[in-house]
């Protein structure tokens, strides 16, 4: 292609992109709507065209520099190597993504902007990319389609409830009982749905989710009904509580600080950004590991698997037992940052978000659920203020990421275990 | 080796075996030939205990194995490459070979042999195993049957959907893996001339029974199989 012929083409893109910004911008900068103080029907109409010009002419530039930068250096990227510089290019950008997830992760409290309401927000989004990577095992690996998750979020949430308020356990303590109580829960799901596939496995675990939440509400000198249960204890940093005042030492005098509501709100978002990394290191490890060979191998062909060895029953049953651990773990978080849990937690939307986030940021990638998890809750936070517009919102949210990418955000699924060099 | 006296199976109420009985002695290529429907792919699976025998006794190196399950069938060192290679499309080469043994980890597993007769699968080594071809993904089946190190291996229709000289390379590597690893070797096939031509000893498959048995050599000169198998081929 000659430049000059480029460069004409280049002139009738950036035309046009301008065309395209005025009559976008005219209306949204152009024109507003102010409280009138000179009469006094309330409402006047003032131009704002200078700061519309701005906007268009800052638009076309942008386009201008991306034709210089971006767009010339697409064109001349050889055609051969493509495919294999595209996979190249995402296994770059995934570890990249990640490593960036990580130092904003943790940095985030620290951030000049981060309030208390960020902080929240970000604890949020972490329990749900949590719950996430603990589906991912069941849905993303092993290819059981679970519309029930929830139940063992719920399980772990009880669980820890009810041994913290009842026995006066410590957090430390409770956590991994109430993992152990939901994974011992998932293999009580597994054994019915052994024989089930698909569909039909995914009508039992959506049934098997309300079972949980109407046991939960029903019976009542066990968990409280509907009233749920209150006063559960907050998690102490090791044994030294943030309170104001205490018997025992507080977290603010153990380290010499001025005593801030901040200290217990930034500990909760670490300790589920900690709970959160050890699901997503034990998922990769496990990946390597002949169950989760297993799991995968399940997840493409159950007959062939038959035919190799696999044990089908024990493989289906570690990764539901493991995947609800995580939902437990996660439950048992939900509980302590709460300090309140009641059957309305656990409804049947809970479990649709949870795979909904896995499904979007496609099955299997653990990076996509993150991306998901921001997408979907941060999203749902922004949105806050359109109230009953906010479920429509997150509809279309889903709507245009299956039509754009079908596969999920990330859907390249990248070989768990590679032959290195130095095997051959 | 394998001795199988007297197995019924049933697809619910449908009669898929009847009365079957077949012997296989270590170091042999055992073949068993038949047309579509004859019951082949449900012995070998009812060997296997994908489908249980309902009736009679088979029993591996003097186990009873007819009511275990499959994977302990297997893990006795019996390895199944099933019909129309049931490769995993979505895991590489190399994944599909480790899963090969379940029970292994990654550093114990010994893929050097099967490198050796399918030097095709190590260039292929971190391709995903969907992207192969069909000849390649018969490899794959095979030599993901071959890493549990079994002492019998049973193949499904190996020639099945390939092209003639991909056929014979199959079957040519079929018998290096018996010569070479002393692997004893029960084959289904519809391909009755190159089984035969490659097997031992034969058995013949109508309708779920046991018609005709003996010598491949002789089966080869049998008038009644030549005119029902081998005609045309």
């Amino acid at each position: 292609m000659s430049s000059k012929k480029n460069f004409s083409l280049i002139i009738k893109d950036l035309i046009f992109t301008g065309l395209i910004a005025t009559v976008l911008l005219i209306p949204i900068v152009g024109f507003r709507t102010e409280i009138s103080t000179v009469d006094s029907t309330g409402l006047t109409f003032n131009y704002n065209f200078i700061i519309a010009f701005f906007v268009v002419a800052f638009v076309v530039g942008v386009r201008f520099l991306f034709h210089i930068y971006w767009f010339s250096k697409i064109q001349k990227k050889p055609q051969e190597n493509s495919e294999k510089n595209k996979k190249k290019f995402l296994k770059k950008l995934n570890f990249y993504l990640g490593a960036a997830a990580a130092v904003i992760a943790f940095t985030l409290p620290f951030m000049p902007f981060a309030n208390r309401y960020i902080v929240d927000v970000a604890t949020l989004v972490l329990t749900y990319v949590m719950l996430g990577w603990g589906l991912n095992i069941v849905v993303g690996l092993a290819g059981l389609l679970d519309l029930g998750y929830v139940a063992f979020f719920a399980v772990g949430a009880y669980s820890y409830a009810l041994l913290a308020t009842t026995f006066d356990l410590s957090f430390w303590i409770c956590l991994p009982l109430a993992g152990i109580l939901a994974a011992f829960t998932g293999i009580l799901l597994g054994f019915p749905v052994l024989r089930l596939r698909g569909d039909y496995l995914a009508i039992v675990t959506l049934g098997f989710g309300e079972i949980i939440r109407l046991i939960l509400l029903n019976w009542y000198e066990f968990t409280g009904g509907p009233d749920g249960i209150s006063r559960i204890p907050r998690p102490s940093f090791f044994g030294f509580p943030f309170a104001r005042k205490s018997e025992d030492t507080t977290f603010h005098e153990l380290f010499g600080l001025e005593y801030s509501t901040m200290h217990r709100i930034i500990f909760l978002y670490y300790l589920i950004l900690i709970l959160a990394l050890i699901t997503n290191f034990f998922t990769m490890k496990i990946r390597n590991l002949p169950v989760g060979r297993a799991w995968e191998a399940l997840r493409e062909d159950e007959t062939a698997c038959r035919a190799i060895g696999i044990n089908p029953t024990n493989t289906k049953l570690t990764a539901f037992a493991i995947g609800a651990m995580f939902g437990g773990f996660a439950g048992s978080f939900f509980a302590t940052r709460q300090g309140f849990v009641s059957p309305e937690s656990f409804t049947f939307i809970e479990s649709a978000i949870i795979l909904a986030i896995v499904v979007l940021g496609g099955m299997g990638s653990q990076i996509g659920v993150v991306i998901a998890s921001i997408l979907l809750i941060g999203s749902t936070e922004l949105f806050r203020e359109l109230e009953q517009f906010r479920m429509l919102a997150f509809g279309l949210a889903m709507i245009i990421i299956m039509i754009v990418k079908p596969r999920g955000l990330l859907a390249n699924r990248e070989p768990s275990i590679l032959l290195n060099k130095k095997n051959e | 080796m394998l001795i199988a006296k007297n197995i019924s199976s049933y697809y619910g109420n449908i009669q898929a075996l009847d009365n079957i009985s077949i012997e296989v002695n270590k170091g042999e290529i055992v073949s068993i030939i038949g047309s579509n429907g004859a019951g082949k792919s449900t012995l070998l699976m009812t060997l296997c205990g994908i489908v249980p025998a309902k009736t009679g006794s088979i029993i591996f190196n003097d186990t009873e194995i007819s009511t275990l399950p499959t994977h302990e069938i297997i893990r006795m060192g019996v390895s199944q490459s099933p019909e129309g290679r049931r490769i995993f499309p979505k895991l590489t080469v190399y994944e599909n070979l480790l899963i090969g043994d379940p029970l292994k980890r990654e550093k114990d597993i010994n893929l050097e042999f099967i490198f050796e007769i399918f030097p095709r699968l190590k260039e292929r080594i971190n391709q995903r195993g969907g992207t192969l071809s069909g000849g390649e993904q018969q490899m794959l089946s095979i030599g993901r049957a071959l890493v549990s190190q079994p002492s019998l291996l049973l193949l499904d229709e190996p020639s099945l959907g390939l092209a003639p000289i991909i056929v014979k390379q199959i079957f040519e590597t079929i018998k290096r893996i018996n010569k070479e690893n002393d692997t004893t070797i029960l084959l289904v096939e519809q391909n009755a001339f190159g089984a035969l031509k490659l097997s031992d000893r034969g058995y013949v498959l109508v309708n779920g029974k046991v018609t005709i048995s003996g010598e491949s050599k002789q089966l080869l000169e049998n008038p009644e199989i030549k005119k029902a198998y081998l005609e045309g081929v």
